[in-house]
């Protein structure tokens, strides 16, 4: 519940400096629910595969150091 | 200034030689123009030192941070708010404080004045009610203050102090006329990619000095994230990917604690716009959870709070 207002907050802030919104996901499951994890998964999955990959955010470490 | 600097003076050598306080932080004249700096008056002697001006930026409920003893501070609205904010987030007593309150007058951004006078040296600024007269070898110009007061200041919403043990000078009108929903969040009309970009442009020139961190009144982890080495949360390079995870994440731990101060912008040896970012987070806050921080003594900080109708739209 706490967790909820955080990641609110966190979402719009990664959100406003640019990276995709489909590339963050929430939900809740809990461990009876199976069948929702693996709905849940899958969709993640082919949502990110989407957007292909990722461009912020990367460090080249040959680049860095 | 200088009658409401004269009374500081009065009120912190009152204090100190009555005991009441073992220190009073306030501002003292810096050895150039424009460059104010925290005091730390420990005797009514050192009391002469301080001053008030158009240029007090730092954050003095900064240095309250475990300090021990009784302490006065000298404080306008947003060092009060950040003050309340200290209390509530329990590093201090009320009672340890005594809070010298002084009504804001919107303090300037020197880069902005100094932008006015390209490639000249000013020597000295002199403060008139509205203006600021800025003088150099061979010119001198009158500004007025409000066309270069720091972007914050500009959109104030508290410039008394919230919690006050004596006032210092009169209790004036609480803002600028600015409008912080106008400007917050700059970004929000981009699409995604020229955000990131945006956001490059902006912290282009970070030198990872943490000088934003050390001049924030909300940090006072005796370990911050950025200096701890296992795990390293965040690297130490240049790296665009980790000066934006510094700056992403600084801003992240001031949600619904930040009161858009400015001590940030103004401690940046850079020049970097960092209110860029925390000014979304302080207008989510405020517009998913009603809360401006540092308001009222007492009041729950809002990401250790939670109700059951919170927005969830975003969890599937």
């Amino acid at each position: 519940m706490f967790a909820r207002r955080r990641f609110a907050v966190l979402k719009n802030l990664l959100e406003y400096v640019g990276i995709e919104p489909g590339r963050l996901h929430f939900s809740w499951i809990s461990s009876a629910e199976a069948e929702k994890f693996q709905k849940t998964v899958a969709a993640v999955t082919e949502d990110v595969k989407a957007l292909g990959p990722a461009q912020h955010m990367i460090k080249d470490i040959r680049k860095v150091a | 200034m200088e009658a409401i600097a004269q009374k500081i003076r009065e009120a912190a050598k009152r204090l100190l030689s009555e005991g009441k306080v073992d220190v009073v932080i306030g501002y003292a004249k810096g050895t150039v123009p424009m460059r104010e700096y925290p005091y730390f008056a420990y005797t009514p002697e050192e009391a002469e030192n301080l001053t008030w001006s158009s240029f007090c930026c730092n954050n003095l409920a900064l240095y309250t941070i475990r300090r021990p003893g009784r302490m006065a501070v000298v404080a306008q609205g947003c060092v009060s708010r950040n003050l309340v904010n200290l209390i509530n987030e329990n590093q201090f007593k009320r009672d340890d404080l005594y809070v010298i309150g002084v009504n804001s007058p919107g303090m300037v951004d020197r880069r902005k004045v100094q932008a006015l006078f390209p490639g000249k040296t000013i020597t000295e600024v002199i403060e008139e009610p509205e203006h600021l007269l800025v003088k150099g070898q061979g010119f001198e110009e009158r500004l007025e203050r409000k066309k270069v007061f720091r972007s914050n200041c500009l959109t104030c919403v508290q410039r008394n102090p919230v919690i006050s043990d004596e006032m210092i000078g009169e209790v004036g009108p609480e803002g600028h006329g600015g409008n912080i929903d106008k400007v917050a969040a700059p970004w929000e009309k981009l699409v995604p990619a020229e955000r990131w970009t945006e956001m490059q442009e902006t912290l282009k020139d970070c030198i990872r000095c943490y000088a934003c961190r050390d001049a924030c009144p909300l940090c006072y982890c005796h370990v911050c994230f950025v200096d701890e080495a296992q795990p390293q949360w965040c690297g130490k390079t240049q790296d665009e990917a980790d000066v934006a995870t510094f700056h992403i994440l600084r801003a992240f731990h001031c949600a619904g604690r930040c009161t858009d101060c400015g001590a940030c912008e103004s401690a940046c040896p850079q020049g970097i716009k960092m209110r860029r970012l925390t000014s979304k987070i302080e207008k989510d806050i405020r517009a998913l959870y009603g809360y401006r921080p540092g308001m009222e003594i007492g009041a729950q900080p809002p990401m250790s709070l939670f109700k059951p109708n919170d927005p969830q739209d975003f969890i599937k």
